[in-house]
């Protein structure tokens, strides 16, 4: 991945920042210069919460190259204690221990590696609390 | 506007083709179309291809096919939505004819999946590339995350969504185009190889290359030919979120039933005027979602609706007469292109042995990435 790209989203990757519009509350994530919900330009900058739920969950056995080492591996749809949905592996944990509305806590882990002398990507996970 | 009709249908067999280049498959298709109809010339062309760039490292096919097709100079260009290029570069062909740009139009759809592309790659990059692949997600994962979704809220059953596959694929064999030309039993898609949980890849459609191509024509153009005329008479769009989870609801394509909701008021009919129908059955899961929102059934009921065989060819409403993208196989750039070829055939008899009885009114629906861009036309016979 190129450097400009990766560090660009290194504080919603790293720190879970997001925008919350000041018009209407909603909270977007990544930050948008426009909100989804009510069109309003003008945010303040928050955070998602560390805790959420599972919304829905599969399991990839068939990975893009950059994750081919990684299979099987749990993907999962949390939503947020403050109501944001994002997509996410789920790790320490098996397959069958997921469910839906299961209690999940944000973590920061490594994703992937460009070999051995390119980036290594790091970002956010989930695991069963 | 001008009415819109459609004069010639051609396409290449789908499958792996490997003695056959991009170029070539793309005016294999074209030739058929232009032979069909019987044209001397054509005006502009439309060439729907989701990414030649990645699969074979070509750009620019455009100007690439008018060159091989030996129509240049006229104007000609790509169109890009993912999966659903083929439907939007045929909705392109339909608005230029229908605005009085051009008298004959010809709309392809092409792609080579098979020349050593890394294919799960270069499939991802139609979801969000930095919020959804960054995370390893797949598309066989997003359509996995719908399907559990659809499971648990409306009690959606492997068995039926297997029965999506089952019986596509005995459409498909009977469809001599077809990549995949044989059946399939719900024991045999249910115990395949897990792709992503719970979908097999019984569940998916394959990789393939393929070409498929129609010619557009005015009335006054299509005047005097010998063919059963075939008029285009709705054509919607519509997009949603890129991110699958950015969604209120996972378990609704909602650019599915927008662009359904838009070709229907064009068209002016209702979903049950409809009498067959060729939609994006990617994955299993998706041909359920799609005839629940493109209001076929209630929400909820597609899997029972399917598993009862109110979908098969001698059913209430034939869904993917041709084998769907699971069996007759899924060039990603050439499947909308290649679902107008399949109605317009439905509606001339052409069909041979997978012919439907007496269709009036076909649609065919297309869709990209994991439902953010959706592209439905509405076909009836003159
Ligand atoms: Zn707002």
């Amino acid at each position: 991945m190129p450097s400009p790209r990766y560090r660009r989203e290194m504080p919603q990757r790293y720190r879970l920042e997001a925008g919350k519009c000041k018009k209407c509350g909603k909270i977007s994530f990544p930050p948008r210069l426009i909100c989804p919900a009510c069109g309003s330009k003008d945010f303040e900058k928050t955070k998602l919460t560390d805790y959420g739920k599972i919304v829905s969950y599969t399991t990839i056995r068939v990975a893009p190259s950059d994750f081919a080492t990684q299979v099987p591996y749990n993907i999962a749809i949390v939503e947020s204690d403050n109501g944001v949905r994002v997509t996410t592996q789920v790790v320490d944990c098996k397959p069958e221990d997921l469910e839906i509305g299961k209690r999940v806590k944000f973590v920061f882990r490594k994703l992937s590696a460009e070999g051995h002398t390119g980036i290594i990507c790091y970002g956010y996970k989930a695991v069963p609390v | 506007m001008r009415d819109v009709y459609i004069i010639g249908v051609g396409m290449t067999k789908f499958g792996e083709l490997w003695s056959k280049s991009l170029r070539d498959i793309f005016v294999e298709a074209a030739l058929a179309a232009i032979d069909d109809a019987g044209v001397e010339h054509i005006d502009s062309m439309y060439v729907g291809s989701m990414t030649p760039g990645l699969f074979v490292g070509q750009e620019h096919i455009g100007a690439l096919m008018a060159d091989y097709l030996g129509v240049a100079p006229i104007p000609a260009v790509r169109v890009e939505s993912a999966c659903c290029s083929g439907g939007m570069a045929l909705r392109l062909g339909f608005f230029e004819v229908a605005a009085g740009n051009s008298e004959i139009v010809l709309v392809g759809g092409v792609e080579k999946m098979n020349d050593g592309a890394d294919v799960t790659y270069a499939l991802a990059t139609a979801a969000d590339q930095e919020y959804e692949v960054y995370q390893g997600v797949t598309f066989p994962g997003l359509y996995a995350l719908i399907a559990r979704a659809h499971m648990v809220h409306y009690g959606t059953t492997r068995k039926q969504l297997a029965a999506v596959s089952v019986k596509n694929h005995r459409n498909g064999a009977l469809n001599p185009n077809a990549q995949f030309p044989k059946e399939v039993t719900i024991d045999q898609v249910i115990n395949a190889t897990l792709v992503a949980d719970p979908l097999t890849v019984l569940d998916s459609s394959p990789v393939s290359d393929g070409a498929a191509c129609v010619i557009l024509a005015s009335a006054d153009a299509a005047k005097g030919l010998q063919k059963p005329l075939v008029k285009i008479i709705g054509s919607g769009a519509a997009t949603d979120t890129i991110a699958l989870h950015a969604r209120e609801d996972i378990t609704t394509l909602k650019a599915v039933k927008v662009s359904g909701e838009r070709a229907y008021k064009m068209a002016g009919i209702k979903p049950s005027d409809v009498g067959f129908a060729e939609v994006h059955d990617c994955f299993s899961i998706a041909e359920i979602c799609i005839i629940e929102d493109l209001g076929f059934v209630e929400k909820g009921q597609g899997g029972p609706f399917t598993e009862q065989g109110h979908t098969a060819l001698d059913g209430k409403i034939p869904i993917n007469t041709s084998g769907g993208l699971k069996s007759k196989g899924h060039p990603v750039g050439a499947t909308g292109v290649a679902q107008a070829v399949e109605v317009v055939e439905q509606l001339r008899g052409e069909a041979g042995k997978r012919q439907i009885k007496g269709p009036k009114i076909g649609l065919a629906q297309n869709m990209g990435g994991s439902g953010a861009s959706s592209v439905v036309h509405i076909f009836k016979a003159e």
